[in-house]
This record gives structure tokens, C-alpha cells and sequence, in this order.
């Protein structure tokens, strides 16, 4: 009886379940032992110092535990760990809180979406927020609800755009000081796109920042009016949905106490004819004063955006020395192709250097403008619509000082505008385009036998269309050249994050389903797992009394993986 | 296939006249489709549906639009409910499309292989099938039911999915309608076995084939000695080697190849 009681204490864990205030998110990188945020800290660098697990023993990694969804459909979410305990999120809008030592549930809250859901890609959701005691999660209707991490019961429930217009909240929430910040999704679906921070406590909205400004917003000169007599249809009121999607969390500075997003599309996505102008601030970085929601600076990655080139990548923020001076760096690797380095005060253009085949521009003017080179029709577009790296977060290493980004090269994308026209009072869907993919450009005009019209967004076990049109690499690339230090080449392609660690370990995935650990100096791979299907999230590592976890979602399960 | 292509076909599609017939049972038949509706679902095809499930309709994973089945309809009236509905956690979205919209879409979805008629006229397939086991010695590659060899694609069922147009296509040039991942491949291990076959699927660290005797292998990249894949089928083209009647008459048995 005595020996029985004994080994019943030794196999639970019982930490201290203490609230976590914001101090505790500020001070994230004190407490390696838990993901306490979507980015893994403030600065989104998704690095971790916890260094149980080196490339010496990573071999010895074997399954801890795993737990399935039991809904269909990409699961992009990224789990929190707080004290032993995983949050997070499963389609459409559950919430499950799990033991992070034994993936066991302890409880789970089911959101009910109302019937009429606009989504383009997906009933999608990237994660949770976490501040004092509660939760927050954003919703496929367009909500933010609060539940209370001990119970899973909602404290309150705030609309925040109108699900039959379109709009949707996808984005894992940003907590920050007494607020918790969100954005809309919708931009298949011409919403005009929002940030919003909403009070903590009560659900209250605080703030609103337009992503499109309107007439009399700083901004709303550039949707400019119709001309005269368009060749083309040409749409007057363009703006009001105008797109500027929100669906990737955003970043923090606590010195500079500004919060940094990135804004997806233009809509239409393709036919530029119909709103000319650089359509600010759609596929654009805004930093926002965390108060007010005020703009402080922005940069607009691809005026006129014609490609879907969202600029929806999560903003990775590092003091670096740049080129021999110290900079508080703002570090992006857009979807368009070029990698840029912004000065993360002031919005000053750096650095912007190619890290995938582009020809939609040739270079940069002396203010960090974008030459545009738009190319003849039937003739490819590289990158394509998905881009050269897109939603997934990638990692900086301060160890390192390499930024490292999983991409798609080689792949293009014939563009062919056609109108879109917006129905009143409710949503279209459609960016307006006609073209199918190409493969190498020796053979511009022809769409390679077997492959989708863009990718799907998810796959069977099969690559079709393999290298014929475009592969996956990891890069590492070097913030002070923008050139990649090394590349992890992958016959198929990449919808999965990077993980860095203190041990110079590199965790990430890919479409193959394959949970591959690389040297994060070296890019060698030290070991793989094969997981099945494929991985469209991020991975986290996370440590419960003493012992590191690598937790990563394949398909419907979440692994997790420790050493013996 | 090209939008020229599409076009042209569309023009020498459906007979003409053919009323609109509304039998809820029926799975589609070209001749009660008009021509007009076809055209117009056509033109919505290419600007909502094929971003996604391509211009042959097979790109999306496990969907095969043109094969005129589909997991979630039967009738004209349940595939507008897809269509309408469309299928969240799937990714598919809801579309809201008017009734001459809606009428067009559906025309076009039963109509997807049969308006790719390809440039040759309709034939003979019982002298089709001659052509295929005799003169063509398509067997000594194909399968079809329980005759010839595994080396290539079985053909048993390849009226199902694929168009006229198409098929005609790989006769006259069969490296224009390979898929990249069934490409031919030329493996040696590393202790000096030599695999030929074609691929199925490949990943970063390993490749999944079929042999010459048919027989499925997958293989570790690092054990390989050699490994090459062509971008030309090992297929001949059949441009010289048969009339435009004996191709004619090849399609068309072909085409008549369903299955179940």
C-alpha cells in the first residue's frame, strides 16, 4: 500500500499554476521552460535556450506522447505551455488544455461558430494568448473569446467584424500590458482590414487601427480616384474593400512600446486596373503605438500589390549590429521574395536583398522603393501566389545572429487579371485571376501535367508536381548581406516554422512530414522522424520539471518528443 | 490543357439543339447541356473554381472533377448544394453564384472531359481495340482488365477520368501529358542492383517506385549509387506509326474504357 502510494506521488507533477501577468510576457526569455506566447517572446524570434536536447543526443529522441484532433483539415495551430500545462487550439474554435508531461486533457471548451462562416482556405486557427488567468481566442466569426485556463468556461465573448461580410479572426491573439490585440482576416473576400486591442478584462474594445484608411486617414490619397473614362472596369469605392488582411501575430517593443503587423493582400487580389494607387497599407509592415493604436511609420513591402503577396509573416525583432553599427533591426523575409532589414524605430529602409528568384521588380530606388517589373502576359511571374515564404514564423538565433526561414524556390505563377465585383452590402470571393501554374521558364505558357492551379493548401502522401514547380530550402541568412549563409534543400515544399535553440539545434518540418532537426551552424541534418502527413504550423520546446519537450503537429496529431 | 485549347473545344462541343432535360437520376449526359450553358460555366470555371481545382479538375487531392463522379452529389440539384455551401474544414468556400451562374457551373462540371474532344474524329472502338493489341503493342506496356504487362499506367478504367482530347495528346506526344512525379527513373544501389521503373513519389530522403515487373519498391537516397530521372517517357510517340483513323479508333476505345 505504502510502495503503491509512493509511486502515485512520483508520477504526477505538480507545479505552481500561478497566474501570468504581464510582466511575466515581457520577461518571457527568464522562463525557458514555457512558450508563454505565439512567438515564443515579444521580439517573435522563436528561439528557445533550454539545451537539454544537443546535436550530440538528439539520435535519442524518442515519442513521449501524442494527441489527435478530431477534426479534419490543417491544424495550424502553436501551443502555449505555462507551468506543465499545454493550451491550444484545434478546428474550428476548440480550446484543449492538456498535461504537457502525458498529453492527457483536462478539459475542453468548444466555441460555436454562427452558420454563416466566410473563410477562403480553411477553418483555421493559429493559437491562444495568455494573460493573468484567462485565455483568448479569436474566432472563424469574427469574435474574441476569453476562457478561464482552470475551468475552460468563456468569461466573455466580444464581435468584432461581421462574419457575412467576410471577415474572420484566424490570428493567435497578441497580450500585451492590459490588452489584448487582434486582427481580421478575409482578404479573399474584399473586407477592409483592422487591428483592434481589446481590453483584457471586459472585452472592450480600445482601439482600432484601419488597414486601408478612409477619407480623411493618413494614407487614402493612395487609392487614388477612376480616371475619366477607364479602358478597364475601375471601381470608385475600392477602399472600402480594399483587403489589408490581418492572420499572423504581431511583435512588441516594450522600449519603443510599439506593436509591428503585417497586412495581407489588396483585394482584388489580381486586378490592380480596378483600384489604382499604391493601395496603402495592404502587403505592408505598420507599427503601431501600443496606447492608441496610432501609426507610427509603415513600409509598404509591394505597392500596388497584384501578386497576393500578403506581407502576413510574423515580424522578427533583434538589436543587431548591422554592417559594423548597432541597430534595433526589424527582420522580414517577405512573401514577394526579398529579404528586408527595416530600422524597427523609425521605419528605415536598411537592406533588401532577393532570397528567392523574383522578377516583379528589379531592384530598389534611394528611399527603399521597389522597382516594379511586371511581365508580359503568358510569361511567369516568380515568386508565385504562395511566395517565396509566407505565414509560417521563422527564428533568429542571437547565437548564431542568422536569421532562418523555410522558403519555395523556383516556383512562378502566371498572373491574368479579370474584374471582381463586389456585391453591396456582402462578400464576393475571387481575387480576379485565370491563370494556372508554369513550370521552368523554358516553357512559360504551359501548365505542368497534374498540378492544382495554385498548391493546395494541404496534400495527400503523393507530390505530384514535385520539383517541376518549385522546391522547399531553410535558409540561413545573414541579417548584414542578406545572403544565406547555408541552404537545407527538400524535394517538396514547406508550410512549416523554425525553431531555434540555445544548443544550436534547428527543429522544423515540412510537406513531406518529416520532423527534421538540423545543425543550426552547419544546416547538416542531425535526425529526422517521420510523422505521416504534413506539417503546417510551428513547432515549440518547451521543459516540465527539468525534462525538454519538442512538441510538433503532423497532420492531426501532435507529437512529442523527449530524450529517455 | 491551354486556354486556346479550351476555347476551340468549346466551340465544337455539344450537338446542337438538346433541351435542358432536369432527371434528377441521371449523371449527366453532354447532348442535354446547351452549348450556351457550357460556354458560360466555362468562363466561371476559369475565374472562381480553377485557382484550386485546376483546369482538369484534379487539383485538389482525392477530387476528380472531370470524371463526372462526386463524393458529395449525384444529382444537378446536390452538386449546386456543394457548390453553394461549400466545404469549410475542406477549405472549399461558399460561392455565391445567381441561377444562370449556378446553371452554367453545373453544365460545364458534367460537360469537363467531353468539350476536350482533341482534333480527331469519333471512331470505331472494337477496331480501336485491335489497334491497342495488335499493330499498336500497347499491351507490352499497358495493362488493361487482366491483359499485358505492369511496366506502364493500367488503362483499365482511363475513360473514367481522362478527355478525347487528352488522351490523344499522349499518343502523339507523351511527354506532354506525364505527370512529373510518374517520370522514368534509372536507380542503381549500392550493391549494383539496376532498378528500372517509373516514379510514384519522392521526399527529401527517399523514392517510391514501381518496376518493370510491377512490383513496388521504396528506396533510401543515401543507398543509391545512381539515380537519374528523365523528363522523356519512355513511351513512343505514335504520330508516324498509325493513320489519323487507326488513332481515331484508338481514342475512342479508350474513352470507352469506364470501369465500374
Amino acid at each position: 500500500m505504502l510502495i503503491a502510494a509512493l509511486v502515485t506521488l512520483v508520477s504526477f507533477h505538480l507545479n505552481a499554476q500561478t497566474p501570468v501577468p504581464p510582466d511575466r510576457l515581457l520577461n518571457s526569455a527568464k522562463e525557458p521552460q514555457n512558450w508563454l506566447t505565439y512567438g515564443g517572446d515579444y521580439f517573435s524570434n522563436r528561439y528557445s535556450t533550454l539545451t537539454q536536447i544537443t546535436p550530440a543526443n538528439v539520435k535519442s529522441l524518442g515519442l513521449a506522447w501524442a494527441y489527435q484532433s478530431p477534426t479534419s483539415g490543417s491544424w495550424e495551430t502553436t501551443p502555449l505551455v505555462v507551468d506543465g500545462i499545454m493550451y491550444l487550439t484545434q478546428r474550428p474554435n476548440d480550446v484543449v488544455a492538456l498535461d504537457a508531461v502525458t498529453g492527457r486533457a483536462f478539459w475542453m471548451y468548444r466555441y460555436n461558430n454562427v452558420n454563416e462562416i466566410g473563410v477562403c482556405c480553411g477553418s483555421n486557427n493559429r493559437g491562444l494568448a495568455i494573460l493573468g488567468d484567462t485565455l483568448f481566442m479569436g474566432t472563424l466569426d469574427a469574435h474574441v473569446v476569453a476562457i478561464d485556463t482552470k475551468s475552460g468556461l468563456p468569461l466573455w465573448n466580444t464581435k468584432v467584424g461581421e462574419s457575412k461580410n467576410g471577415y474572420s479572426i484566424t490570428v493567435a491573439p497578441l497580450a500585451v500590458k492590459d490588452r489584448i490585440i487582434v486582427g481580421l482576416g478575409g482578404g479573399e473576400f474584399g473586407i477592409r482590414g483592422a487591428i483592434a486591442a481589446l481590453d483584457a478584462q471586459t472585452g472592450k474594445e480600445l482601439w482600432r487601427f484601419n488597414a486601408i484608411p478612409g477619407p480623411g486617414e493618413a494614407g487614402h490619397e493612395t487609392w487614388e480616384p477612376c480616371p475619366p473614362n477607364p479602358k478597364t472596369y475601375c471601381d470608385s469605392d475600392a477602399w472600402t474593400h480594399g483587403g489589408g488582411s490581418v492572420w499572423v501575430t504581431g511583435s512588441y517593443d516594450s522600449a519603443l512600446n510599439l506593436t509591428y503587423w503585417g497586412l495581407g493582400n489588396a483585394a482584388p487580389d489580381y486586378n490592380g486596373d480596378q483600384r489604382p494607387g499604391d493601395n496603402l497599407y495592404a502587403a505592408s509592415v505598420v507599427a503601431l503605438d501600443l496606447d492608441t493604436g496610432k501609426l507610427k511609420w509603415h513600409y509598404q513591402f509591394t505597392p500596388h500589390d497584384v501578386y497576393d503577396y500578403d506581407s502576413v509573416q510574423v515580424p522578427v525583432l533583434a538589436d543587431i549590429t548591422f554592417q559594423g553599427a548597432p541597430v534595433k533591426a526589424l527582420m522580414w523575409a517577405n512573401r514577394n521574395g526579398i529579404f528586408y532589414v527595416l530600422d524597427r524605430a523609425t521605419g528605415k529602409f536598411l537592406l533588401g536583398k532577393p532570397f528567392a528568384k523574383v522578377n516583379w521588380m528589379s531592384g530598389f530606388d534611394a528611399n527603399g522603393r521597389p522597382i516594379q517589373t511586371p511581365q508580359p502576359p503568358g510569361m511567369p511571374t516568380y515568386p508565385a501566389i504562395q511566395g517565396a515564404s509566407n505565414w509560417y514564423s521563422p527564428s533568429y538565433s542571437p547565437r548564431t545572429k542568422l536569421m532562418y526561414v523555410s522558403t519555395w524556390q523556383e516556383q512562378g505563377q502566371l498572373y491574368g487579371a479579370v474584374p471582381m465585383v463586389y456585391p453591396e452590402g456582402g462578400r464576393g470571393f475571387g481575387g480576379g485571376n485565370n491563370q494556372t501554374f508554369v513550370p521552368s521558364p523554358d516553357a512559360p505558357t504551359k501548365a505542368i501535367p497534374g498540378a492544382p492551379a495554385i498548391p493546395g493548401l494541404r496534400r495527400g502522401p503523393i507530390n505530384n508536381w514535385t520539383d517541376a514547380a518549385g522546391h522547399g530550402e531553410v535558409l540561413a541568412i545573414d541579417p548584414n548581406s542578406g545572403e544565406a549563409k547555408w541552404r537545407y534543400r527538400m524535394t517538396d515544399v514547406t508550410d512549416t516554422g523554425v525553431l531555434t535553440t540555445a544548443s544550436d539545434l534547428l527543429i522544423t518540418g515540412g510537406r513531406e512530414g518529416y520532423l527534421q532537426v538540423l545543425d543550426a551552424r552547419t544546416g547538416v541534418l542531425l535526425w529526422k522522424a517521420s510523422l505521416g502527413a504534413q506539417m503546417v504550423n510551428n513547432s515549440i520546446t518547451y521543459a516540465v520539471n527539468g525534462k525538454q519537450y519538442v512538441s510538433a503537429i503532423a497532420g492531426l496529431t501532435l507529437f512529442t518528443f523527449a530524450l529517455p | 490543357m491551354t486556354r486556346a485549347l479550351l476555347s476551340a473545344a468549346v466551340m465544337v462541343a455539344a450537338s446542337p439543339g438538346g433541351a435542358y432535360a432536369q432527371n434528377p437520376l441521371m449523371l449527366g449526359h453532354p447532348e442535354d447541356y446547351p452549348r450556351a450553358d457550357v460556354e458560360h460555366g466555362a468562363r466561371i470555371y476559369a475565374a472562381q473554381c480553377d485557382r484550386c481545382h485546376g483546369p482538369d479538375g484534379r487539383g485538389v487531392n482525392g477530387v476528380d472533377l472531370g470524371s463526372g463522379k462526386f463524393s458529395h452529389a449525384t444529382t444537378d440539384a446536390q452538386l449546386r448544394n456543394v457548390i453553394a455551401n461549400g466545404f469549410p474544414t475542406a477549405g472549399m468556400p461558399a460561392f455565391t453564384f445567381d441561377a444562370t451562374d449556378f446553371t452554367g457551373v453545373v453544365a460545364y462540371l458534367r460537360n469537363m472531359n467531353s468539350i476536350d474532344r482533341g482534333s480527331l474524329k469519333p471512331g470505331n472502338a472494337a477496331h480501336g481495340q485491335t489497334v491497342v493489341e495488335t499493330k499498336g503493342a500497347c499491351l507490352s506496356c499497358h495493362r488493361i482488365g487482366n491483359k499485358g504487362s505492369r511496366k506502364a499506367p493500367n488503362l483499365s478504367t482511363i475513360g473514367a477520368s481522362r478527355s478525347a482530347g487528352s488522351l490523344e495528346r499522349s499518343l502523339l506526344d507523351p511527354s506532354s501529358q506525364m505527370w512529373p512525379i510518374n517520370r522514368p527513373v534509372h536507380i542503381v544501389t549500392k550493391d549494383g542492383k539496376v532498378i528500372n521503373g517509373r516514379r510514384l513519389n519522392e521526399d527529401t530522403y527517399t523514392v517510391q517506385v514501381v518496376d518493370e515487373e510491377g512490383r513496388l519498391i521504396s528506396f533510401e537516397k543515401p543507398n543509391l549509387r545512381e539515380f537519374t530521372i528523365s523528363t522523356k517517357s519512355t513511351m513512343p510517340s505514335y504520330k508516324q506509326e498509325l493513320s489519323p483513323d487507326e488513332l481515331s479508333d484508338v481514342v475512342t476505345y479508350l474513352l470507352s474504357l469506364k470501369g465500374q
